[in-house]
């Protein structure tokens, strides 16, 4: 986000997290009024936000070291920690090819019916992550569409790890799609039409002039991805089954554990969860960073020439 | 050949487009139409009185009130105490001002589960912040209030913050001219300006509240008439078999959700053009 210097231009320049110089002027509020308000601000935070983070942390670690070693190691543990990664590996990958596909066509090409696709784009965020565990349970599960074909054949989706994967698919669908397409869009074809007069085929131009331009914030739409795919809970639970050891992921692991009041061990494999979302919040800023400043970028590349890529 | 050929509405020299369209539609239909519409068909099913029967039965009502009620009081009090987040990010400077933006986004990135577990460590009776409190939270329906205010903080943070940042300081210049105190400014300048942006907040937060389930389940204690969520209650008809009671309900919360998603898209479209852009 901006430096106050941004916002308030008439004072003072400001440097990042230096506060600027105190000076009252007709658009400022007084040092109290101020202080009020940050003070309210940080304290709703603390209860809404840094506490709840805090406790996670506190609790892991109240039994000791040994416990929260214990707790992150035992074999239930480590198959959930698995199917999590498994879970996020495939739907990560799979949304990111559906991204890029999708912003392809909806950014560099003018077609009837964009309009409708991008809001089914989006339908999945509107969607209650119960109801998405719901939906395929009503296709795959046994009293589903398929439910009898699948039977017949052995083949398990539902309380299975199948399911998992499907419903951590849709739940993470829009993301990298959602980032992708409003950039792509502010970027136009000037530069993939060049390529394409030059000669190049629709792979290099992918790879040589698209790919360079958006890869930040395909990083962007794959790290909140990630981070949704390796926490979703309401709809793996639907279509889990809860079969320890099996179709676990960490988040049911952590139901589980909480259930039985083993809140030391639940809450340690809560803080590996809450640490992902830490780094997952250090590389968002990051990112985000560069997105800004490819953004700027790519406004002065239109009219000063680049050094091609090596 | 034939997507372009029936789509396209302008000739581009650019390759790609029936691949690319071909695979996200195949995908998108696969993923999300099939099965959503799964939902549709097995409502479509039940008979008229027995869809009808199930989504107004008296526990069914009664999580609608808790869901919807305490989705639109985290909402509100997120419009509140996130302009008062957003305002305090974007114009004041203080110690730590750049990791408390970042951490704003933290309910994002939190998986529910976890969230749910902390809030109702925390919120209860011998928790940091319950054992302070006169009363109940946890366990109760203020614990749903508590865990839907968590989901929803960023929405109205996030929405807020780059109008506040684009705001022009010249109107305020004039404004405090023609004689506004501070507080007219805001009240008269400021706020109308923020409007489309603190209702698309409010928007979002809602009917991210509405669906939400992880967070809620372990914090509401989830007794039948008084804390229990509609979410819930799906998962309850789902765990006894009733999978058309499920849906009949999963049915009225879809509805609802795209109602949102539409007004949202609405807000939306009335934000960028009040923003001019």
């Amino acid at each position: 986000m901006s430096t106050p210097a941004q916002a308030l231009p008439l004072l003072p320049t400001a440097h990042a997290g230096v506060a600027p110089r105190p000076i009252r002027s007709a658009t400022g509020e007084p040092p109290w009024v101020k202080g009020l308000l940050i003070g309210a601000a940080l304290a709703f935070l603390a209860f809404f936000l840094f506490l709840p983070l805090a406790i996670v942390f506190a609790e892991a670690l109240k039994k000791g070291l040994e416990v929260y070693w214990a707790s992150i190691t035992e074999a239930d543990a480590g198959s959930a920690i698995r199917l999590t990664l498994i879970a996020a590996g495939i739907a990560v990958p799979l949304n990111l090819v559906f991204g890029v596909a999708a912003a392809w066509c909806i950014a560099k090409f003018e077609f009837r019916g964009k309009n409708v696709l991008l809001t089914l784009i989006d339908l999945p965020f509107s969607v209650s992550p119960v109801i998405s565990g719901l939906i395929y349970a009503l296709v795959f599960g046994l009293q589903g569409w398929f439910g009898e074909w699948l039977r017949d054949h052995d083949l398990k989706i539902i309380f299975a790890v199948p399911g998992i994967v499907l419903a951590t698919v849709f739940v993470t669908f829009p993301f990298v799609a959602r980032e992708l397409i409003p950039l792509m869009q502010a970027q136009g074809t000037e530069q993939e039409e060049a390529a394409r007069v030059l000669g190049a085929s629709g792979w290099q131009i992918f790879r040589r002039v698209t790919l360079p331009n958006i890869k930040w914030a395909l990083l962007y739409g794959v790290i909140l991805c990630n981070a949704r795919a390796m926490g979703e809970f309401g709809a793996v639970s639907v279509v889990s089954g809860h079969i320890r050891g099996q179709t676990n992921t960490m988040p049911l692991h952590i139901e589980i554990l909480y259930n039985e009041y083993q809140f030391a061990a639940a809450f340690a494999v809560a803080s590996l969860l809450a640490l992902l979302a830490l780094v997952t919040l250090v590389l968002k800023y990051m990112v985000e960073q560069r997105v800004k400043a490819q953004k700027r970028g790519g406004r002065s590349r239109r009219v000063t020439p680049r050094e091609p890529e090596a | 050949m034939l997507l372009s050929r029936a789509l396209l509405q302008r000739h581009s020299v650019l390759p790609g487009f029936d691949l690319a369209l071909g695979f996200t539609l195949l995908y998108l239909g696969f993923i999300v139409l099939v099965p959503l519409s799964a939902a549709f068909l097995k409502t479509a099913t039940m008979t008229w009185p027995a869809f009808w029967d199930t989504v107004t039965s008296p526990r069914v009502l009664a999580s609608y009130r808790l869901t919807f009620g305490a989705s639109f009081a985290a909402a509100l009090l997120n419009v509140v105490a996130g302009l008062m987040v957003a305002w305090v990010l974007v114009r004041y400077g203080f110690p730590g001002r750049r990791i408390v933006d970042a951490l704003v986004d933290l309910p994002f990135a939190l998986p529910t589960a976890v969230a749910g577990i902390a809030l109702t460590a925390l919120y209860a009776k011998n928790g940091w912040i319950g054992s302070l409190l006169p009363f109940k939270v946890s366990y109760t329906p203020l614990g749903v209030f508590v865990a839907l205010t968590f989901i929803g903080l960023p929405f109205v943070v996030r929405t807020v913050q780059p109008v506040l940042e684009d705001l022009q300081q010249e109107v305020e210049e004039a404004a405090a001219t023609l004689g506004a105190n501070r507080w007219q400014t805001f009240w008269r300048v400021i706020l109308p300006v923020l409007t489309p942006a603190l209702l698309t907040g409010f928007a979002l937060a809602f009917a991210r509240a509405l669906g939400e389930y992880g967070s809620v389940i372990f914090i509401a204690g989830n007794m039948p008439m008084v804390s229990e969520i509609t979410p819930l209650l799906i998962i309850t008809k789902l765990e006894q078999y009733d999978y058309a009671g499920a849906t009949a309900i999963a049915t009225v919360m879809l509805v609802a959700a795209f109602a949102l998603l539409l007004a949202i898209n609405g807000l939306q479209a009335w934000a960028r053009a009040r923003q001019g852009r």
